[in-house]
């Protein structure tokens, strides 16, 4: 993260339009690779997108930075308005301590490919544990929190069970209801479905359906199933080489696509599966 | 002399003995669990003085001799005023040694907790002591429990080394039985004998109970 002050970028987005998500000219390198390249994405509340693109095209990345779980080398991403990893300070931006990150962090879900459960806890207690030691709240509030979450996810009669007594689909749920227990106003999803048996992508992907019918959740999915992609998101980007190389509604953006690179890239997924 | 005759006449001794090995050992696992948790910590830590300090504590324990290390706390450390019962000065070197190594497991085992771990703490937005307490420990807990089993029978053998300071501990009394009466065979088996018992039916017995427990609270049993 680049130490000086950033003064070219505004220090709050303001007024009724201002988007969810905003990445304002990022940056990300690897020493001498450049894994995202002067990225600019708004992203509404409320709305879908869907991050498609070959390996290696930086779409992962962009969730990442999102969760904090990298630095970014230039540009500025906003939250809820505000920046995510920069704080201002004289009138300009500067990188964020670590006090303003928790606070930024506090919007933001996410749930990824290898669910990443804690083995050590039940279900119920990995969805318990961000509520109660996070967010501070009473056992009993945040065990009603959990159980309804559970509900939602098809997963409250196997609340008491550890995550090695459950399958990676009904893992991968816990997860969800796990994220969600935090009450993000941004859910990113990572590769959910990469990891999971072809029989139990379905039970996956119908919570992730749910979730778009019936909250108002802004989410960031990254994904290689590109039926899902096309059937629930509201945009779908496409993702090649650290830039955004086209991006539409998934109707266009799959029955059309406009540049050789996306035709290419369509194609190549249709003949594999 | 038969060897029930030795033992009627100088079993209490042993018994005495075993009991201050027995008081040596636990309080020198307790020291060495503690230095072993805070030292492993440090050498993780981002702050470089801390980490460097864990790093030259490692270093000093590990790569010198527990004996002379004992003889440092009890014969050195008095002429710069840090003056030391022997009992004390027995279990403070027998622990702070032990802790050097065992610094090593719990810093080997927070590493080996796979890094979805961390990055699913930092997802939930908890505190870097919170994601340590909660999430990390209580699992790199489990993955050292095997190693600490060795450690601790090592940390027990290496208490018969305070009898050289004079603390009355088994090998003290065995020594003491030996040169009164010379029947070495019967003084050092028996002294042998009882250190086996206590490794293989007292610690390691209690070591793999902790795994059972400890996987069960896993969800792995």
């Amino acid at each position: 993260m680049s130490q000086e002050t950033l003064s070219d970028f505004p220090l709050e987005l303001e007024g009724a339009d201002a988007p969810m998500v905003r990445f304002r000219q990022v940056t990300k390198r690897y020493g001498n690779l450049t894994v995202l390249d002067s990225l600019d994405l708004d992203v509404a509340e409320g709305e879908m997108v869907t991050i498609i693109g070959p390996s290696g095209s930086g779409k992962t990345t962009v969730l990442r930075m999102l969760m904090t779980l990298e630095t970014i080398n230039e540009g500025v991403i906003y939250v809820d308005g505000k920046p995510l990893t920069h704080m201002p300070r004289n009138g300009g931006l500067v990188p964020a301590d670590n006090r303003y990150l928790r606070k930024m962090r506090a919007n933001i879900g996410m749930c990824f490919q290898h669910f990443n459960l804690f083995p050590h806890m039940t279900a119920i207690e990995n969805c318990m544990e961000g509520p109660v030691h996070v967010l501070g709240l009473p056992k009993r509030e945040a065990r009603e929190r959990s159980e309804e979450l559970l509900e939602m996810v098809g997963m409250a009669d196997k609340r008491d069970q550890h995550p090695s007594r459950l399958s990676g689909g009904q893992q991968q749920r816990v997860a969800i209801a796990r994220a969600l227990a935090m009450r993000p106003k941004v859910m990113l999803f990572d590769e959910v479905t990469s990891a999971l048996d072809p029989e139990v992508i379905g039970e996956v992907t119908n919570v992730i359906r749910k979730l778009v019918g019936e909250h108002n959740l802004t989410m960031l999915m990254v994904t290689h199933q590109m039926g899902f992609a096309k059937d629930i998101s509201d945009r779908v980007c496409f993702f090649f080489g650290g830039r955004i190389e086209e991006q539409g509604k998934p109707a266009d953006l799959f029955g059309n696509p406009q540049r050789e690179r996306t035709q290419q890239f369509l194609s190549a997924v249709k003949e594999a599966s | 002399m038969s060897y029930f005759e030795f033992l009627a006449e100088y079993g209490p001794r042993f018994v005495d003995g075993a009991a201050v090995t027995a008081l040596q050992t636990v309080l020198a696992a307790v020291l060495a669990i503690a230095i072993a948790v805070a030292m492993g910590l440090m050498r993780l830590s981002r702050n470089v003085p801390v980490r460097w300090f864990a790093t030259v504590y490692v270093e000093i324990f590990r790569g010198t001799s527990l004996l002379v290390q004992l003889y440092w706390i009890f014969f050195v450390l008095p002429l710069f005023g840090i003056t030391m019962e022997k009992f004390t000065a027995g279990f403070v070197a027998v622990g702070m040694n032990l802790g050097a190594y065992g610094a090593e497991l719990v810093r080997g085992a927070i590493l080996s907790v796979p890094k979805g771990q961390w990055e699913a703490a930092l997802a939930l937005n908890m505190s870097p002591a919170k994601r340590m307490v909660r999430v990390i420990f209580p699992q790199a807990f489990l993955a050292m429990l095997p190693p600490w089993g060795n450690l601790l029978i090592e940390l027990l053998k290496g208490t018969a080394l305070v009898s050289l300071i004079s603390v009355a501990d088994l090998m003290f009394e065995a020594k003491q039985i030996n040169s009164t009466t010379f029947l070495s065979a019967q003084a050092f088996g028996t002294a042998l004998v009882i250190y086996y018992v206590m490794s293989r039916f007292l610690i390691t017995p209690f070591m793999r109970w902790l795994e059972r427990v400890m996987a069960r609270k896993m969800g792995r049993a």
